[in-house]
């Protein structure tokens, strides 16, 4: 099934699921040096990148020292205008995963649950879903300009087939015996949906929605960095054109730290909505 | 009549699609939605000539070079860190921040370090491919089958051979889910160094087309953008089923079990 090609990018959580399947006989080994380590390497990143344009590697024109970025990027935090830049990427980020989320929920349920539609939609949907969205641009800046709307628009359309074919995967992946035993009990097909369904389909949502994510917030900052629409990415357009060398090293160093916090926000809430999930509940020994 | 349904269930949505398409821009002319017939026309005269090998060609080009050179990197680097348990818990959290910088951001500031050049844009697209890839060997190769591991050990199995027959196989489900995801990117990225900074190439000429308002000619330029993905997504999926045919086998007999 195609769905099987789909599980290794759940990354992490089949891994877990995968180990203890199959070792649970190791028990793991507590080694403190392990939590250590982590900031240790990304102090010794930031030590590396310091002294590249301290030594002359790279000329400090080009590449700032991080000690100049960091202080650049504190400077910033104390800014409203880059605040208000940043809640502009945000809101574009939301408002446009928010909106692919709820499109491909709708879709995906409705087309997953009927093998004609299936089907009928496989060529189409195959064909469409490897346009790069960045090839809309041209068309979003002639539609909307350089206005949120743009931005939206590349954010829904490179999300939306994250999710969708996650809750088609998903859907495809209910099993019969309950679904038959749920029928057999006499639920209705807005109960099997509910009680069948939509559990099975949940774990596929969460990761579609968490790659969808990180898509957005790529495509967000594209926007605003190509179209100029309004947010981080214009401002490091700007602080480019503009010569201001450090600022711009501060503003990507900013999109990194929204990036990361993204992540561990999905995180979170997958791990939150499929608490009672096998995947999550370590306790249970599959 | 088995094949004739099948071919039907492939053929019937786009087409009728492209019917309400055509009819839709068939009463009046709409600027911005230009009719199936124009665009076929303008598709053949754009695309059909020297733009194919001063605009096409070379972004491919840069596209490949970047998205193999990812690849190679990528798996190398992932298979050292994967295998080294001290050298992924010092690493994993620098990565990890660095894959989740928006690989576009990359483009001002590589355009700044090395000049408007080809090989800034197969840099950018190294850049930003390289993630997907490298972070998923790491877990591919972290989760390698303890028994599986203990074995090869016992039979003395080591070194390049145990890389080659246990953990490179083992580790090629998630490698390759990586490279899908590496690939899209770096399409991604082709475009946008070339949006930004250019005077040739896919990117760059559909801007100019949207700039001077040639809008079934932009529309054309879209619709090269879409095979390119749509190919390069054909060629991924049947290297994956030849690399992996053992994968979906073991997996066909498990589901059966």
């Amino acid at each position: 099934m195609n769905g099987n090609i789909e599980t290794p990018a759940l990354g992490l959580k089949s891994r877990e699921q995968g180990s203890r399947a199959i070792s649970p006989r190791i028990p793991r080994r507590a080694w403190p040096l392990q939590r250590i380590l982590g900031p240790v390497g990304i102090l010794g990143f930031l030590l590396t990148w310091e002294l590249i344009p301290r030594v002359g590697i790279v000329e400090a024109r080009f590449l700032p020292p991080a000690s100049d970025v960091i202080a650049a990027l504190l400077r910033y935090s104390g800014l409203t205008a880059f605040w208000v830049s940043v809640g502009e990427t945000l809101l574009a980020w939301f408002l446009g995963l928010l909106m692919a989320v709820i499109a491909a929920i709708v879709l995906g349920f409705l087309i997953g649950s009927s093998t004609f539609l299936r089907t009928a939609t496989n060529s189409t949907v195959e064909f469409l879903r490897p346009i790069p969205s960045v090839a809309l641009i041209p068309l979003a800046v002639l539609l909307f300009g350089v206005k949120i709307e743009s931005s939206l628009m590349l954010i829904v359309y490179a999300s939306f087939w994250q999710v969708f074919i996650q809750v088609l995967y998903g859907v495809a992946d209910i099993d019969m015996v309950a679904n038959n035993t749920a029928k057999s009990y006499g639920l209705g097909p807005m109960a099997r949906i509910r009680y069948v369904v939509f559990p099975t389909a949940l774990p596929y949502l969460m990761t579609g929605v968490r790659l969808a994510a990180a898509v957005a917030l790529i495509l967000a900052i594209t926007a605003e960095l190509i179209i100029g629409s309004p947010g981080l990415g214009r401002e490091i357009a700007l602080a480019q054109s503009g010569g201001s060398i450090a600022g711009m090293y501060a503003l990507v160093l900013a999109t990194g730290l929204i990036g990361v916090l993204i992540n561990m926000l999905m995180r979170f809430i997958e791990k939150k909505t499929l608490s009672w999930h096998s995947s999550v509940r370590s306790e249970v020994i599959v | 009549m088995n094949w004739a349904k099948s071919f039907g269930y492939v053929v019937g949505l786009p087409l009728l699609l492209v019917l309400i398409w055509w009819a839709t821009t068939m009463g009046r002319p709409n600027f911005f939605f230009p009719a199936p017939a124009l665009l076929m026309d303008t598709f053949g005269d754009v695309w059909f000539g020297e733009r194919i090998i001063t605009d096409v060609m070379p972004s491919l080009g840069r596209l490949l070079t970047g998205v193999i050179a990812a690849i190679g990197i990528g798996v190398t680097t992932g298979l050292l860190i994967g295998s080294v348990k001290w050298l992924r818990a010092l690493l994993e959290p620098t990565l990890e921040f660095f894959r989740a910088v928006p690989p576009p951001v990359l483009v001002p500031v590589l355009m700044l370090l090395m000049g408007i050049t080809d090989s800034m844009k197969v840099v950018v697209i190294i850049s930003g491919c390289i993630w997907p890839v490298l972070l998923n060997t790491i877990e591919g190769v972290r989760a390698v089958d303890g028994v599986l591991s203990d074995s090869s050990r016992t039979y003395g199995i080591a070194g390049w051979a145990r890389i080659r027959y246990l953990v490179l196989p083992s580790a090629s489900p998630q490698i390759m889910a990586g490279i899908r995801q590496c690939l899209s990117i770096g399409l991604i990225l082709m475009v946008i160094s070339e949006m930004f900074a250019s005077s040739s190439g896919l990117g760059f000429t559909i801007v100019q087309f949207q700039r001077s308002f040639a809008i079934p000619e932009m529309w054309s330029g879209i619709i090269v953008l879409g095979l390119i993905g749509v190919a390069l997504s054909f060629i991924f999926q049947w290297t994956e089923r030849r690399v992996l045919r053992w994968y979906h086998g073991q997996k066909e007999v498990e589901n059966a079990g």
